[in-house]
This record gives C-alpha cells, sequence and structure tokens, in this order.
C-alpha cells in the first residue's frame, strides 16, 4: 500500500491517544516508574513521557508475555479435560505508543521467529490484534547501535504509523500499512493532510560503527576463538540482557499443578543460566559461563542469519544498559571484529 | 588511584597473587570490574565513588580460581562478605588477599584479625535514600506493606540478576532450579515472582552483609535489598548476631543447639 503522510501538533496527538483510551482500547505508552521508562497502559494521557531514549523493558511483552497459559488441565476419575488456551483466549485490540524503531523492527523478528514452522497461534493472535504507532529518535545515547545492523532514527519497518518530530512542536506522520492508515482514518479530524517531509534533518545521527555482514562472516570461524573467555570474565551469568532484549525469544514450557488439576506455561528463558542447556543426563553442552556467553552473540550475529537470513539484535542497547556488570554488547562486537580477523 | 596500581602491579610481580580483582572504567560514567593480571591491565584500575559492584561475587567463579590466588579491591561492605564467605566455609582465609584504601594507602588485610578489625571499625552505612526506604516501610501498615511489595513485585522478569550479583548467594544449583520436586514456581507471575523473593530473603536471614548489590543489580529498580535488611535486622534482634563480622561465627539460621526446645529438631 502506499504511504499517507499527515502532520498532527503534540496537542492533537494527545486529544487522539486520549480518545483511543475513551474508546476503551488498551493503550501502552512510556510511563516513568522512578528512574525508569516502561510501556505500561494509560489511563490518563498526561503521564505518557516523551523524553526517553528506549524504555528500561522492550516491548516484546505486548506480543510474547514473561509468562502466559498455553492449556490447562483437569482430571476427574477417568475423564480428562483439557483446555487449550489458543482457543479460549480472545486476544484484546490493542495500541502501542512510542515505540522507537528499533523496537518495532523487534517486535518483527519476534513474530517472524514465531510465525516459522509451527506459526504460534498465541504471538500471531496478539501481533495481529496490536497497532504500532513508533516515534522517531530525535536523540541517542552511546549504548544506541542500530545503524551498525541496518535499522535507522528514523526507520518505518514494523511500525504500522510512524511519527518524527519535526519543528513547533508537531510531528510528521507516516501511515505504512492499512491497520495504521484505518486507525488515521478513524480520527482524520486530529491530522492535517502533508507532503512528504525529508524527516532525516530531523533525526539523530547514529555513527555506523561496524558492518553486521562483516561480524557474522568472522564470527563463523570464532566458535574456538580464546576472545570468549576474555570478554565474558565478568558476565555474572544472570539473565537481564535477555529480557530486556527486544528480539531474544527463547523460553521454558513448566507445568504446574497437581496429578488433578493445573496449567501448562511458557516462560522466558535465557541463555545466560547455566540451567539452559542442561541435559537429563547430567551433561551440560555450554558447562562455562563463557560458552554460554558465546552462544549468545553468535546466535544473534551468526546463527540467526544464517538460519533466517535476519539479524538477531536491534542495536537498541537495552541489553548493555541493563548489564548488572557492565557487558557492553557494541563494545565487544567492535573488539571482535577487530580481534578474531588475526586467528 | 595510583598507590592502589603501585600495589597491585608489586603483588602481580612478587607473585604473591596472580590476578587483581579491582575495577575499571565501563560504560560511559560507569565503571566495571576489572581482572588485572598484567601492568597493562593494572594502569586501568579506578578506585572512586563509583565503586559499588561487591566484587566478592568472582571469587567463587571457576574461570577465576583457575588463574590463582586473587588480591580484592575492597570496601567495607566487602570486607564484611569476605568474612561472612569464611564463615560459611566458602573461602579459605590465605584464598584471597583483601585490598583495603585508607587514608590514601593500601592495606592487605591478610589474616583473621586484620580482617575482623577492619570489619569492626567499619560498620555498614547505608546511603541517606537507603535509610528513608527502611524508615518509610517501617512505618507503613502490614496491609500497606503487602501492597508494596505486590506493586515491586509486579515489575520482576525474574532474570535472577539479584541471585547473579549476591556473593552469597552461592548455591551450585539454587532452590528455584529444582524441578524434582518444584520448590517454588519458576514462572513470573505474581505467586512465582514472591516465592522467588521471599524465599531468597529467608535464604540470606542473618546472612545478607547489606552491600546492596541485588538491587544496583535489578533492571527493573525492585529495591529487594530491603527484604533482606529487615530479615537481618530480625536476626540481630532475636538472636543477637551480625554477619560479617566474625570468621568463625555459625549463622544462627544454619545451626541448632541440642538442647534447643523445638521439637522439630529431635
Amino acid at each position: 500500500m502506499s504511504i499517507q503522510n499527515k502532520v498532527v501538533t503534540h496537542e492533537n496527538l494527545l486529544n487522539f491517544l486520549g480518545e483511543i483510551v475513551a474508546s476503551g482500547k488498551e493503550l501502552y505508552a512510556p510511563q516513568r516508574n522512578g528512574l525508569k521508562t516502561y510501556f505500561q497502559p494509560v489511563n490518563n494521557v498526561q503521564t505518557i513521557v516523551f523524553d526517553y531514549i528506549q524504555t528500561t523493558v522492550s516491548p516484546k511483552t505486548l506480543v510474547f508475555p514473561k509468562v502466559e497459559r498455553l492449556l490447562s488441565y483437569e482430571r476427574d476419575g477417568k475423564k480428562i479435560q483439557l483446555i487449550d488456551s489458543s482457543e479460549q483466549k480472545q486476544a484484546p485490540d490493542r495500541i502501542l505508543f512510542g515505540s522507537r524503531p528499533c523496537d518495532a523492527a523487534g517486535l518483527q523478528t519476534v513474530t517472524e521467529f514465531f510465525r516459522r514452522d509451527n506459526p504460534d497461534a498465541f504471538i500471531q493472535r496478539r501481533q495481529n490484534a496490536l497497532t504500532i504507532i513508533s516515534v522517531s529518535c530525535t536523540k541517542s545515547n552511546e549504548y544506541c547501535f542500530c545503524t551498525s545492523v541496518g535499522i535507522l532514527p528514523g526507520d518505518t519497518t514494523g511500525s504500522d504509523i510512524l511519527l518524527t518530530p519535526i519543528e513547533n512542536t508537531r510531528y510528521f506522520v507516516e501511515a505504512m500499512t492499512e491497520k495504521g492508515s484505518v486507525l488515521l482514518a478513524q480520527y482524520e479530524k486530529y491530522f492535517e493532510k502533508s507532503e512528504a517531509i525529508a524527516k532525516e534533518q530531523y533525526l539523530v545521527k547514529v555513527t555506523k560503527i561496524f558492518s553486521s555482514e562483516e561480524i557474522s562472516q568472522r564470527l563463523t570461524e570464532a566458535f574456538d576463538n580464546p576472545i570468549w573467555k576474555d570478554v565474558s570474565l565478568r558476565c555474572i551469568g544472570c539473565g537481564a540482557c535477555a529480557y530486556v532484549c527486544p528480539v531474544c525469544s527463547c523460553f521454558d514450557i513448566q507445568d504446574e499443578g497437581t496429578n488433578k488439576k493445573g496449567d501448562r506455561l511458557r516462560c522466558w528463558d535465557s541463555c545466560g543460566f547455566s540451567l539452559f542447556t542442561l541435559h537429563t543426563s547430567g551433561h551440560n553442552p555450554r558447562n562455562t559461563q563463557s560458552e554460554r556467553w558465546r552462544q549468545r552473540v553468535m546466535h544473534k550475529f551468526s546463527y540467526m542469519p544464517e538460519q533466517f537470513g535476519m539479524l538477531g539484535c536491534v542495536g537498541c542497547g537495552r541489553c548493555s544498559l541493563s548489564c548488572p556488570a557492565d557487558m557492553n554488547l557494541k563494545e565487544q562486537l567492535l573488539e571482535i571484529a577487530v580481534k578474531v580477523e588475526t586467528i | 588511584m595510583q598507590v592502589l596500581q603501585q600495589k597491585a602491579k608489586e603483588l602481580l610481580e612478587s607473585g604473591k597473587v596472580q590476578v587483581v580483582i579491582g575495577y575499571g572504567e565501563g560504560t560511559g560514567d560507569r565503571v566495571r570490574p576489572l581482572f588485572a593480571r598484567t601492568a597493562a591491565e593494572v594502569s586501568k584500575l579506578v578506585w572512586d565513588d563509583r565503586c559499588r559492584q561487591n566484587l566478592a561475587v568472582y571469587l567463587n567463579k571457576p574461570e577465576i580460581r583457575k588463574m590463582g590466588t586473587p588480591a580484592l579491591i575492597a570496601t567495607p561492605v566487602v570486607v564484611h562478605t569476605v568474612i561472612q564467605l569464611i564463615a560459611e566455609n566458602q573461602l579459605k582465609i590465605d584464598g584471597v588477599l583483601t585490598l583495603v584504601v585508607e587514608n590514601g594507602a593500601v592495606q592487605e588485610l591478610n589474616d583473621k584479625t586484620s580482617l575482623e578489625t577492619y570489619a569492626e571499625s567499619h560498620p555498614v552505612v547505608f546511603p541517606p535514600f537507603v535509610k528513608k526506604e527502611i524508615r518509610a516501610i517501617a512505618e507503613m501498615s502490614l496491609q500497606e506493606r503487602f501492597k508494596f511489595w505486590q506493586d515491586e513485585f509486579s515489575r520482576c522478569i525474574k532474570c535472577y540478576a539479584c541471585r547473579s550479583a549476591c556473593p552469597l548467594c552461592y548455591c551450585e544449583r539454587c532452590i528455584t532450579d529444582n524441578n524434582q520436586p518444584q520448590w517454588i514456581s519458576t514462572a513470573s507471575h505474581a505467586q512465582g515472582n514472591f516465592e522467588w523473593h521471599v524465599n531468597r530473603a529467608m535464604h540470606l536471614a542473618g546472612r545478607c552483609v547489606q552491600c546492596g548489590s541485588c538491587t544496583i543489580a535489578c533492571p527493573v529498580g525492585i529495591p529487594i535489598g530491603l527484604l533482606t535488611i529487615e530479615a537481618s535486622r530480625i536476626v540481630r534482634a532475636e538472636f543477637g548476631q551480625q554477619p560479617g563480622l566474625k570468621c568463625d561465627a555459625v549463622p544462627a539460621l544454619s545451626s541448632f543447639k541440642v538442647e534447643d526446645t523445638e521439637t522439630f529438631i529431635k
């Protein structure tokens, strides 16, 4: 479909979002909690914050929640009743506002990941019911490296609507999908028609510091490189990086209950944990933290491109920002680009 | 800083230690753990107010142990941690050389007496904001407190950064990683989050040295340390015991006396 261009004032943007809330649809937008910013349900649009760079946790929770029930069972004598949660649950219509272009790209990767082989009904339904209104970046910080992984601060990939802040507290609006156009049409009184605007002048410049193709290429040779031991020494083996990541999609299936009644749950899991690859036999193919760290980097920059033709990283920098030991992915990728060459 | 670098250099050159665990510059204005084994690495050591991560967490890491004897650059609360790890048989007194900076000079704490004397004269001091938080919770009614933790735990994503950052969470297999039986739900729903945090607080009751590393590590900003601080207060009040002061202390909740009146022990 062709792109629809409009302009909206900040005031009308809030009116528009306010009407969405009033209509009973769920609106998720960045809101402050202490020093952190989260995508949370909005009751009052005045609580939405606009001056964040990246939220603490990515919006992937909206399609891939940290825990969800896949099915329930109940047993009464010989009668067993299975309740398939995927058929029972109706995903609510949701609007995500304020995702960054990297977030939207991450959501697309997660959705694509769960669409392969057996399309995952839970994720698909949530994705279908989700309209994504992203806001381009006019600021960045030392953790950002989107341009090195092929995403731009004004990228429209994955967004239904993209807003770019321009002068006089207005936004240039691009509707990218039918979902986006329908939403704009519904509230068209708030939006003015516009010619295409060269939005690049308003965007932050994020310097491209490495080529992801080059990194992927070098990683194919790097499995046995001693660099992993060195760079992972300070990793304490938690799952913070994976859980704040907009792309990480590993999960664990847990059964909770008794032999009479219970639930099967899907929970986030992280390759940083020692239990992640532990076999029933007791053997663990990734017994040390360096092997686990290597897996994390390899999966994102070598295995995913090889298997799926897409990177497992959108360069948002959340993993490094939230790491208690300051493991900085951007820095380590640069180091790999330099050091692995010489093996 | 220079005295610290000088000391680290001497220790490595003399062969007394094989690695100096300290802090180096990190991303932006952060510092990060640094494992100095060469002169070049020693020159990167920094020492200032930003050095708050409890580096004792690395003492039991297999990769670090393989390096040989470590020197550990310690804030007062890290000295408490070293003592507590010794008391809990996780560390031998000669398994680490603890270094503290006092009045611009570096001191080596290499035996029981020097560690204990230092710890005794350097009690844990909470920053003002922690004192404020402790006071605020103490003033809450039980219902308010429950609501407070409910709200806080709702953000928990079960990344276990609190566990990983804690030098006293050293179990090779954490209770939450056991699934036969499944003591604690691994799911990050309301019940699972509560079970995890309450269990963690109970396991650290009277053992937590109150370094605050768990709170600092939490990516979603839950003030988790307040739970173990409170648990430590109760153990202090009930058993008169304070962790991190005596190398041969027997932790109150992991010991019993035959003359104890509780029947479940017999």
